[in-house]
């Protein structure tokens, strides 16, 4: 039966010392990956026969300001649905410099996914048919979930006194 | 055998006759007056519900507090034969160019009442999302307060409205004050 170490050894036999971090927080497989090494990570964990982690069940990004030249980590998880379980995997890289490798090619589901991670985040996935924005305005030209942009609106001029802390 | 009284409403309220002279078989009044009677009387609302307001709005409506006894009955869902627009509800910054094409599809006279908080300035929705305030896309006659307003409320917005296509000029859709006004918004 697949547990969480027999998949920690298998990649470590894989990747050796590729992989860091881990971590079980929930009894939940978690490790980094380096940015140039995600999409090899990915496709080894989806076509090995014993791994089978063959649905990306969400992949989405956190903003670390604190974090310099790694600020942006894109955080994947998958699924083994034969065995029913879960591993998540993070890739960190500079804001100045968000660029990941797209994983469409292997998960259809990656297209909207990275679409929106780009619209909130402006994580630039390498390799993605069609990078534009999804939920936002079009116009927006900022990408709102980095914590340098405050909550509230700033173009508005009508809320400027100290009841709202202007 | 039931003995029950029959009841039935004998409190029915008619409009008043418009100021004019009147002789045998004949009428002769203002055309302002009698056209602006028919029109507030019978106001189609267009309601443009996107959230919780929207279901207040359904309480006015229907049979309780009953949106038809001010002339209202006729929902319409295609804004071109509409009079009043009833925006209910947040209106988010990628849906306001939508609302702004359903206002420019209404023939005039066109009258807009922003219902709730959100739709009058975004309400809690301070955010990068979200309209703030649906003033900032189309131009609007009435604001009810509430979060969201009871349907009270509603209808005490819904009768401000009737006052305003009661004292609506005839010619005032084409006077260059409006025209200045609809330009503030980029219309036409």
């Amino acid at each position: 039966m697949l547990n969480n170490d027999i998949i920690k050894q298998k990649l470590i036999e894989k990747f050796s010392d590729q992989l860091t971090d881990w971590d079980e927080p929930y009894d939940m497989l978690t490790f980094t990956v380096p940015a140039s090494l995600n999409l090899k990570l990915l496709q080894f964990l989806y076509d090995d026969t014993e791994l089978n982690f063959q649905f990306l069940t969400d992949l989405q990004a956190v903003h670390y300001p604190d974090k310099k030249g790694a600020e942006l980590a894109v955080v994947y998880h998958l699924h083994n649905l034969v065995d029913n379980l879960r591993i998540r995997f993070k890739v960190f890289v500079d804001i100045e410099n968000p660029n990941v490798f797209s994983a469409t090619a292997l998960y259809r589901s990656a297209n909207h996914m990275e679409r929106e991670t780009y619209d909130f985040y402006g994580v630039n996935f390498i390799g993605h048919p069609n990078l534009i924005r999804i939920l936002n305005v079009e116009e927006m030209d900022y990408f709102p979930m980095r914590k340098e942009f405050p909550l509230e609106d700033q173009s508005r001029i009508d809320k400027d006194d100290e009841m709202f802390g202007r | 055998m039931s003995n029950r009284p029959v009841q039935f409403n004998n409190h029915i309220k008619f409009e008043g006759i418009p100021e004019g002279y009147m002789g045998e078989g004949f009428m002769a009044t203002n055309l302002e007056k009698v056209v602006s009677l028919a029109r507030k009387n019978s106001i189609w609302p267009l309601p443009y519900a996107t959230s919780c307001c929207g279901i207040e709005f359904m309480a006015t409506a229907a049979s309780h507090y009953d949106l038809a006894r001010f002339g209202a009955e006729r929902m319409s869902f295609s804004p071109r034969q509409c009079d009043l627009i009833m925006v209910m509800g947040t209106i988010a910054k990628k849906m306001g160019p939508i609302l702004r094409q359903v206002y420019l599809q209404m023939a005039e006279p066109r009258w807009v009442m922003a219902v709730g908080a959100c739709a009058s300035s975004g309400g809690i929705f301070d955010t990068y999302s979200v309209l703030q305030g649906i003033d900032q896309v189309i131009p609007v006659d009435v604001y009810v307060p509430g979060c969201p307003p009871r349907p009270e409320a509603i209808l005490d917005g819904f009768m401000k409205i009737q006052d305003l296509v009661n004292a609506e000029g005839l010619r005032r859709r084409h006077s260059d004050q409006y025209k200045e006004l609809l330009s503030g918004y980029g219309i036409q």
